[in-house]
């Protein structure tokens, strides 16, 4: 996501309007084609004279692709790698509590185990829910929040500023931060509200029932993420260019019409951009939960990264972990491809 | 503020180097109370993404005693009495400081912005400019990697360790902190190395520079401040892991600063808040210094090229 806007090396290609992320391959350089012949006869440009076309452009790939690899394999040795070894651990057992069993092929009963269990099931409906409820919600107020920022007003780079803060703040430092608000004794929440009713001067909103608990839950996340998305709108804002709103107004458009007509779908490459990150984040949900609420009061709170998380690291039982890892990777693929199909803008 | 008469010649009032147009522009009902809406929302935004800033930095200042007195009286919102007291415990606190976990998170997070760098910027100019083929793959896949569920990776790395014998050790988050920090390099870096116009290299390349010459003396001087972008938001996704952290590390001589703090301030009865928020205070004075200096910056690097 480079900073500057491209003022044209190479002319804007026919999707240059798409977001980048779901834009056809542009990114060649437009010089002719290689040779496959020649790929062995180049030499990677140290020492001798400067290879010059053909043989310019096959060492260029050879060297291309020695550029490309240390990312590529060290992306694959901390996501292939893992998603290999969970597919083989979900079909064998793998215990470290149990070491001295031996690792025998179960066939799908981890993942049996896994569709059986209410802790499981009950985990997978909370988290959807709680994606469905953040993503609306953090959409709408990100976008207001958007449109407030791109009028041009004093004390405009103080609210951006102001906001682009909590974003970039550790996730402990949001979770505590609620945590210490939230808190019947040390929190600011309780306090104020006892000025209204005093039985709301403990309320102790994280471990108090499942409500509350997913309440504080809820207000820490959006607090932190909800600048991302109107951070990420209102650039998308400021791309459209005024002309179209005046053309909206000479045709005698309301602001309604305006908004609903012109900002919405020219708007749609952000909007789908900020879809996608916070589906995938709300959906994996995990440090605020571990760190507000523990997963309780019960298991309340569960959600599907921290059930893998217990599963994992507390009950150290890799095969059924394994087999929930899948499902998690399974649902992260389904909703990237899923928004990638819906959002691609129709024009063909 | 004087006064000034409105016409005659008489000059503007000035206040602040500003001249301001006297008697004022007359403005509908309306648009003052519109305005007066629009500035009130503003506030409201500022407060709630401010005000518990506030509040974290109030609790930092407070004595043991006044935690367990909760919030009220001479407690109340701006405390009659305040101590640092919370800000030397923490680094002095019996089972373990502070200061280690903040080396520690200091260490891994520079560490990995420095590999992510170097190992961005070559694969960014290979796919932006050395036409290899499949380099549309490449890239979705390296995008792909940075939705990659975390908490599905911990369990076999986990593994992987354990049989290295690297568990509990801060080392190996350098490399495992890539898988947050490589994609969106890779991609920034990519598209900027795709603006230098090509004929800036070409000149260098037909003066008989090797394309790393190249790469090393042209391109990466143009393009530091994508470079410096790109460390900026690598340093930030380091710093700010906890997922990892909480998974392989289990002694406190290796904890990173966010795992440290989730550990400050239990006893049995009560919640030392005024430790945790010192701590808390601590880990965002970088965060929000960077934030201050380079907003625009990371504002840029966060948007553009996602729509272009």
């Amino acid at each position: 996501m480079a900073a500057q806007t491209g003022t044209g090396a190479e002319g804007r290609p026919a999707d240059a309007g798409r977001p980048a992320l779901f834009r056809g391959r542009h990114d060649r350089t437009g010089r002719p084609g290689g040779m496959l012949g020649r790929l062995g006869s180049g030499r990677l440009g140290r020492g001798g004279p400067a290879p010059v076309g053909h043989a310019r452009e096959t060492n260029d790939r050879r060297l291309g692709y020695l550029l490309v690899a240390p990312v590529v394999i060290l992306l694959l040795a901390v996501t292939a790698y893992p998603l290999i070894y969970n597919v083989w651990n979900s079909f064998h057992f793998d215990n470290l509590s149990y070491a001295n069993l031996p690792h025998d092929f179960v066939g799908w009963s981890n993942f049996s185990k896994m569709f059986h269990s209410s802790q499981w099931v009950a985990a997978l409906q909370r988290t959807l829910a709680f994606t469905v409820v953040t993503i609306v919600f953090d959409m709408v107020v990100g976008l207001a929040l958007a449109l407030m920022m791109h009028r041009k007003f004093r004390g405009r780079g103080f609210l951006r500023a102001s906001i682009l803060v909590p974003w970039a703040m550790p996730t402990v430092v949001s979770a505590m931060l609620w945590k210490t608000m939230f808190d019947p004794t040390s929190g600011f929440v309780d306090y104020i509200l006892a000025a209204f009713h005093p039985a709301w001067g403990s309320l102790a909103w994280v471990n108090a029932n499942e409500s509350r608990a997913w309440t504080a839950i809820f207000i820490a996340d959006s607090w932190k993420n909800i600048p991302f998305v109107a951070i990420l709108l209102l650039a998308g804002l400021q791309v459209i260019p005024n002309e179209v709103y005046e053309a909206a107004r000479m045709d005698g458009a309301s602001w309604w019409q305006s908004f609903t007509r012109v900002t919405l779908p020219m708007l749609k490459p952000a909007l789908s951009v900020a879809l996608i990150f916070r589906t995938l984040q709300a959906l994996l949900v995990f440090d605020v939960i571990y760190i507000l609420t523990g997963g309780g009061p019960g298991n309340s709170t569960e959600t599907l990264s921290f059930l893998s998380y217990n599963t994992f690291i507390i009950n150290t039982d890799f095969g059924l972990g394994g087999a929930m890892s899948i499902v998690l990777v399974l649902l992260a693929l389904a909703v990237s491809f899923v928004y990638v199909r819906a959002l691609r803008p129709n024009s063909a | 503020m004087t006064s000034a008469v409105a016409d005659g010649g008489a000059p503007a009032v000035v206040t602040g180097g500003r001249a301001i147009a006297w008697p004022p522009r007359r403005v509908s009902p309306r648009v003052v109370v519109r305005e007066t809406l629009f500035y009130l929302a503003v506030v409201i935004v500022a407060l709630i993404a401010l005000f518990p800033f506030f509040w974290i930095l109030r609790t930092s200042l407070l004595s043991d005693s006044q935690i367990a007195a909760g919030v009220g009286g001479a407690n109340g919102i701006i405390p009659a009495r305040l101590s640092g007291a919370a800000y030397k415990d923490v680094f002095t606190n019996a089972s373990f400081g502070f200061l280690g976990p903040l080396l520690n998170s200091l260490i891994v997070s520079l560490a990995t912005t420095v590999v992510t760098i170097i190992v961005a910027s070559m694969a960014g100019y290979a796919l932006a400019r050395l036409r290899i083929r499949g380099a549309g793959a490449i890239l979705a896949f390296i995008l792909l990697a940075g939705f990659f569920p975390v908490l599905a990776m911990i369990g076999p790395l986990f593994l992987v360790l354990r049989y290295l014998g690297l568990l509990d050790n801060i080392y190996p988050l350098i490399i495992v902190y890539l898988v947050y920090t490589l994609p969106i390099a890779t991609w920034l870096l990519k598209n900027f190395f795709q603006q230098i116009p090509p004929e800036l290299e070409d000149a260098a390349l037909v003066d008989g520079a090797t394309r790393l010459q190249t790469l090393r003396k042209v391109v990466v001087p143009v393009a530091i401040p994508a470079v410096f972008t790109a460390a900026i938001l690598s340093f930030i996704l380091a710093w700010n892991d906890f997922a990892f952290a909480v998974s392989f590390l289990t002694s406190t001589s290796q904890f990173t600063a966010p795992l440290a703090i989730t550990t400050f301030g239990q006893s049995e009865y009560q919640t030392f808040y005024n430790l945790i928020d010192a701590a808390v205070v601590i880990i965002s004075v970088p965060i929000a210094l960077l934030v201050l200096f380079a907003q625009r910056r990371i504002v840029a690097g966060l948007t553009a090229g996602s729509f272009r």
